[in-house]
């Protein structure tokens, strides 16, 4: 709105834009937020700064915060979440991607291959956690059982300490690369044909069809597939836990894991201290993520 | 192990024995709710338990709950005592973990019931706060040691080592034999501490007042030599490649089972683990023998001790009278003859006049000399002190796969330590 249009049209937007139901109508609707939502977080923040047993809390200020900081392995922690959660959402990009390009072409048994695909993202993690977490062992385990039969001496998945969270992401890719694939198949088939028409017609090879026209076209489902993706890795926790506890030692914790320990130990202060922490850095990682994608999709 | 041995043992008399029985016939009617956790022990003993009651006292129901353990059930625990939605009767921890779920404000006191007369004083001593008693014993009591497979030390012809140089060479020669020395089952990260923990009573023989100065922040792991050797020796078993191919992803039943079978020859273990060898490879139970952890000197060669869990009645208790009754019936040696039955012996018991049955397996006859006269055995830290990090399993695991060395890993449990030495508020941290 230009300032020279003055006072009046400002009076005037308000009436214009009135809504034909009366304010009270929102009143259930903020009670519910207010009591389900506001309520916890105001009282986790004031609990992050007690030492809080559930029966009785002192406050100690930023005492939480700073022994929180000195955790010998937040740091390793911290580290090991963001590995895990560009590992994680960079290979469901590029898989979840390639797999949609497949299951868009002309194939065989294309829906069941597609429902094969989206079939993992429907189980439970924890159940996926168990099922690979006797898979993966070392010398009982299916894997390495059938690299043995080919020869090949098969790692110890998830416990040795230089693995351990590459494979958790990797079963994290596995279970929840349909997701992706589907977002994308959205997008692939959202492609309007004239582009394609136009391509052939300029003599394109499928490689230059893919490279400038599809990948561009389907910026958004790539925006959607790198938030969710990267939001799930960065507060990743149920799988971590179900198949290695944060082991061996403290190979695989991510900041979740972390805070779950102290919140076991019985630091409930010093837990909820920790879930502000992961609040302000999922926060300070993807709010500038998304508003990147979200900018350069604006300027196709 | 006679019984005569064993009465002399737990001091009992048989005026005890008389009081007790006396106190626990009167007839009960009400309704108690009993909390337990989900070990397959704790549920068979605890139905065993009040079916024996309701059927001496018809109108009383008794509904069990079941919790899950570790930490996920001390969570419940304290969530539950929180908001005053306990169970009438409770089974808990003793100990330093007992300290932290505020007994003075959440439990009923049981210090002036007829059955503690015969409740032992060393047990009395770790379920006290202010001034009063608030349990009673749930189990027997426990050593922290090594379980040994049998078959496979007569096959080699060793000899029950005494000091830790002994030990080695028994691991030396047992993988020369091609067979595992050192079972470890750090999937279960919880049996990773065994070597350290049980490595206790050593430290006391050359140390008698660190558990004091642990707690008054004036000694540590990493800075007493003496503590320092639990993390060495575990350190010191990965290096000589004495552990289990698998070791880093096995679990507590298969220790159990490999101990028992002879696919390896020691299992560093508290002794409950005879109750699961008795219930899930019951043909192996006579080939496992136990011994406690040996130190330098094989003079001063003892066992660590656990104190059993114990069972609480919580104030919010509708029934007061019926629950510290049932209680009762719990530490009785008619509920130790009542366990005896259900889930076999497992060592000896903290209530005067319980008695093991003749035929104990062999772990057990191996345990009970070190509580006799002559034998000698120490409480575990735990038992002594109410500050335990929380962190000592990964820790022990790290040091026990070779992933950082003995000195880094106690140094590292010292920063835990502190940790939880101020959230229970000591002084001097």
């Amino acid at each position: 709105m230009a300032a020279s249009t003055g006072r009046g049209a400002i009076a005037a937007q308000p009436r214009k834009r009135r809504s034909p139901y009366s304010g009270w109508f929102f009143l259930p609707a903020a009670i519910i937020y207010s009591v389900l939502f506001l309520a916890p977080t105001f009282a986790s923040l004031y609990f992050s700064l007690t030492r809080w047993t559930l029966f009785d809390s002192v406050f100690i200020g930023l005492e939480n915060f700073a022994q929180f900081f000195r955790e010998p392995f937040l740091i390793q922690g911290l580290v090991n979440t963001v590995i895990y959660a560009v590992v994680t959402s960079g290979l469901k990009v590029v898989i979840g991607m390639a797999l949609a390009l497949l299951l868009t072409s002309q194939i065989v048994a294309r829906g069941y291959l597609r429902s094969v695909i989206f079939f993992p993202v429907l189980v439970s993690t924890v159940g996926v956690g168990i099922t690979f977490t006797v898979l993966m062992h070392p010398t009982q385990g299916m894997i390495n059982q059938g690299l043995a039969m080919i020869g090949i001496a098969g790692p110890g998945w998830l416990v040795d300490p230089k693995l351990a969270l590459y494979s958790v992401a990797l079963v994290d890719v596995w279970k929840g690369v349909g997701l992706a694939t589907v977002i994308y198949i959205a997008g692939v088939v959202a492609i309007p044909k004239d582009y394609f028409e136009a391509a052939r017609i300029d003599g394109a090879t499928k490689w230059q069809n893919f490279w400038y026209v599809t990948l561009p076209l389907m910026r958004p489902a790539t925006a959607t597939v790198i938030t969710l993706s990267f939001i799930g890795g960065l507060r990743t926790f149920d799988l971590i836990w179900a198949m290695t506890r944060g082991g061996p030692g403290f190979a695989s914790d991510t900041v979740a894991s972390v805070i779950y320990k102290q919140y076991q130990a019985g630091f409930y202060g010093l837990s909820t201290a920790g879930n502000v922490v992961l609040f302000v850095l999922i926060a300070v990682l993807v709010v500038p993520l998304t508003m990147v994608l979200n900018r350069k999709q604006g300027h196709e | 192990m006679t019984k005569t041995k064993l009465t002399a043992l737990m001091g009992a008399s048989t005026l005890g024995l008389l009081l007790t029985a006396s106190a626990v016939n009167a007839q009960q009617s009400g309704y108690l709710s009993f909390l337990i956790d989900n070990g397959p022990q704790s549920v068979a003993v605890a139905e065993a338990w009040v079916a024996a009651y309701t059927a001496k006292n018809p109108d009383v129901t008794i509904d069990i709950e079941v919790r899950p353990g570790g930490g996920e059930g001390d969570n419940i625990v304290k969530t539950r005592l929180a908001t005053g939605a306990m169970a009438d009767v409770f089974f808990y921890n003793s100990g330093s973990l007992f300290q932290a779920i505020n007994p003075v404000q959440n439990l009923l006191p049981l210090t002036d019931e007829p059955f503690q007369a015969n409740v032992q004083d060393s047990f009395k001593l770790v379920v006290s706060a202010g001034g009063d008693v608030y349990g009673a014993p749930f189990a027997p009591a426990m050593g922290g040691g090594i379980l040994y497979n049998i078959p496979i030390y007569e096959e080699l012809g060793l000899d029950i080592p005494k000091t830790w140089d002994e030990f080695m060479a028994n691991n030396e020669a047992i993988k020369a034999a091609g067979k595992t020395a050192v079972i470890q089952t750090y999937a279960d990260t919880w049996s990773s501490q065994l070597f350290v923990l049980a490595d206790f009573y050593n430290v006391m023989a050359e140390v008698p007042d660190f558990a004091e100065k642990y707690t008054a922040n004036e000694a540590k792991f990493a800075t007493t030599p003496a503590a320092l050797r639990g993390f060495e020796k575990l350190q010191e078993v990965f290096e000589g490649g004495y552990l289990n191919a698998d070791f880093g992803a096995a679990t507590y039943p298969d220790g159990i089972r490999m101990v028992a079978t002879g696919e390896g020859a020691h299992y560093p273990m508290l002794t409950f683990g005879i109750g699961a060898i008795a219930e899930t490879v019951p043909d192996h139970i006579q080939d496992v023998g136990f011994f406690a952890q040996p130190g330098d000197s094989a003079d001063s060669n003892g066992l660590t001790t656990w104190m059993p869990d114990s069972i609480y009645v919580a104030k919010s208790t509708a029934s007061p009278d019926l629950a510290k009754d049932f209680v009762g019936f719990v530490a009785s040696p008619e509920g130790c003859d009542i366990r005896n039955e259900a889930v076999g012996a497992t060592g000896p018991y903290m209530v005067a006049g319980c008695e093991l049955p003749a035929d104990v397996p062999p772990a057990v006859a191996d345990m009970l000399p070190y509580f006799e006269a002559g034998g000698q055995n120490g409480p575990a830290l735990e038992f002594l002190s109410p500050v335990k990090g929380p962190a000592l399993e990964q820790i022990t695991v790290e040091v026990g796969s070779g992933i950082r060395d003995a000195a880094s890993g106690a140094a590292l449990y010292d920063e835990d330590v502190r940790k939880q030495a101020q959230q229970l508020g000591l002084a001097g941290w």
